[in-house]
């Protein structure tokens, strides 16, 4: 198993707040909102540096994403910024008919997605969001695994035409992927290859993915795992290769085990290579209070969890 | 500028023939809402023959250098596709498929099959006005000095993202657009003072910070000054908002006073009446 380096622990929402004044610097169509969260959404620099195309809208989610679909018409990009619980669920039906069925590029950033938002509970921490963005027609989904990947995506979203719903977080995570990389939508990203079982993991759940990696190298399994950052369009030509070659897959990410990436690989598999297939997600079930780690321990997020599942899997080959 | 700048005789005849064109195609589907598109005739074809700076070929989805028109009650989508053919935006022909398979005159309007002059899809009500406010504030960005306007059902301010919309206009003096609200007093399961009250509609827009004007919408002769005092409210600090009275099945004698037309077809007997109250010096049905 390959060794992944970090010198330090980032949250990816500062990674979008780094994309987004880049993006502010060299793309004069960018135009900001939001919805009074831009210190969480890590916002203030771009509205400090370009306040003319920020746009502060108080708490009316619903309004923002048709101020969004109006500001596209005359060339503006829009990014609307509020927590992946406002910027979804809430506001479904305006995402639905005035951005994605109008083809409205309109970028939906979305942070302290899941579980590791933490304290604040299940009101707040949406495990529902990829589903419902994944299920409309036109919608690109997108859920990066650290600051760099983060920063990358929201600036490759802006030379992407048309919606996409990009999904952030909170925590500090190790961010070890390259400064420099550049992010293609729906291109999976090999981080090792193997023979033994694929991991296919999305978010914060790819550092995880990592570490079991690890953990069953010392048990002699020889893990492929695949960091699956755009959850639509998926990367059905890796996902396949890597199915054919190791006979069994796991896919981790946090979200609901309906509707997420597991979901979504179950259908790719299903049509095309029927291959034994665990996931890690939350198994119909709302959040809680807690730290984040206690909380992806106990709702089955854990290291230990997607080992467990590739032994398992394995087993079924 | 407006490319056909009508008289208001010229205005008359084209409304009675969007009219025509309004029951004939909700009644060869036996579907859509012929009712309040009869009551908002008189203000599309006041925009779109006279007040409205815009280009119809080729449709430009940017809009820059014209005004924009959002619908925000998509319902009445037959009036608007009738006016965007006579307005030259597409063939009048096209009027034929409304409402049906492979057609791109959706049953409320749409981008997605790419029919000219539609910018944004509606008909889940209450989004427009947000779309509208969101497209003005482009025009600014842009130092594009032209307006936008935006009509709304007067039921569908049940909604609340449209008081969100316009709370939002009104802070960020939004004052290049002009909305309408058909003020009818109906909507589908009654009268709009009986379903869930709107009450004094022209102080709950003022104390949200418009700048307030009240319109007949069935008579030209009171809707063009009205509109025209509008385009000069604009540019003072302040989103202008017209109250517009109007008649639902405006024209139709049968169709007027009553919800009971909001969405249901007239039938073969129906039609034949509503053609004769219709009346064109010449007409061009298609």
């Amino acid at each position: 198993m390959k060794e992944f380096k970090y010198t330090e622990k980032k949250d990816t929402r500062s990674g979008f707040g780094a994309g987004l004044l880049e993006l502010g610097r060299t793309n004069e169509n960018v135009v900001a909102l939001c919805a009074d969260l831009t210190g969480s959404l890590k916002m203030d620099a771009f509205e400090k540096e370009f306040p003319e195309r920020f746009f502060q809208v108080g708490i009316a989610e619903a309004n923002m994403m048709g101020l969004a679909a109006g500001m596209t018409i005359g060339g503006k990009i829009p990014f609307t910024g509020t927590f992946a619980n406002f910027s979804t669920g809430r506001v479904y039906d305006q995402i639905r008919q005035s951005i994605a069925y109008s083809g409205k590029n309109v970028k939906i950033c979305a942070s302290h997605a899941g579980l590791t938002l933490g304290e604040d509970g299940a009101t707040h921490q949406i495990l529902e969001d990829v589903g419902m963005m994944k299920m409309l027609p036109h919608m690109t989904v997108i859920n990066p695994c650290d600051f760099n990947q983060t920063k990358a995506a929201t600036i490759a979203i802006a030379e992407h035409e048309g919606p996409v719903y990009l999904r952030f977080g909170r925590p500090a995570v190790p961010n070890f992927t390259p400064a420099d990389q550049k992010f293609e939508i729906g291109k999976a990203v090999m981080l090792n290859e193997g023979t033994d079982v694929t991991i296919l993991a999305t978010g914060h759940l790819v550092w995880k993915a990592i570490e079991a990696g690890h953990k069953l190298a010392e048990k002699g399994i020889n893990a492929e795992v695949i960091n699956i950052h755009t959850i639509k369009p998926l990367d059905d030509e890796a996902i396949l290769k890597s199915a054919g070659k190791t006979k069994c897959v796991v896919t981790a990410e946090e979200h609901q085990l309906n509707g997420g990436l597991g979901d979504a690989v179950a259908q790719l598999l299903g049509r095309n290579l029927p291959t034994p297939l665990e996931m890690v997600a939350v198994n119909d079930s709302f959040g809680e209070s807690g730290t984040p780690d206690q909380l992806m321990e106990k709702y089955g997020l854990s290291t230990e969890n997607i080992v467990a599942a590739a032994e398992r899997v394995i087993r079924r080959k | 500028m407006n490319p056909h700048n009508k008289s208001i005789d010229e205005l008359k005849e084209i409304a009675a023939q969007v009219r025509r064109d309004i029951v004939r195609m909700v009644h060869a589907v036996n579907s859509g809402h012929p009712g309040g598109s009869l009551g908002c005739t008189d203000y599309f074809v006041s925009l779109y023959f006279r007040l409205m700076n815009y280009k119809a070929q080729p449709f430009d989805m940017n809009g820059e250098g014209e005004d924009l028109f959002f619908l925000s009650n998509g319902h009445i989508s037959p009036v608007w596709y009738s006016v965007l053919a006579r307005a030259g935006f597409f063939e009048v022909s096209e009027l034929a498929t409304f409402r049906k398979i492979n057609s791109r005159l959706q049953g409320h309007p749409a981008t997605e099959e790419g029919l000219p002059g539609i910018r944004v899809a509606s008909g889940s009500l209450g989004q427009g006005l947000s779309v509208a406010v969101g497209a003005a504030q482009t025009k600014k960005l842009n130092k594009d000095s032209n307006l936008v306007y935006v009509l709304m059902g007067d039921g569908e301010l049940g909604e609340g993202q449209v008081w969100e919309a316009a709370m939002y206009a009104a802070h960020n003096k939004v004052d290049n657009l002009i909305a309408t609200v058909d003020r009818n007093y109906q909507q589908i399961d009654g009268g709009t003072e009986e379903v869930l009250s709107l009450g004094d509609l022209r102080a709950k827009f003022e104390a949200f910070g418009w700048h307030v004007l009240e319109a007949d919408g069935n008579n030209f002769e009171l809707l063009l000054p009205a509109l025209e005092d509008a385009k000069k409210a604009t540019g003072n600090g302040k989103p202008v908002m017209v109250l517009m009275n109007t008649e639902m099945g405006f024209g139709v004698d049968f169709m007027m006073g009553s919800h009971k037309w909001h969405g249901v077809a007239p039938n073969d007997e129906q039609l034949e009446i509503a053609l004769q109250q219709l009346a064109v010096r010449e007409a061009s049905d298609y």
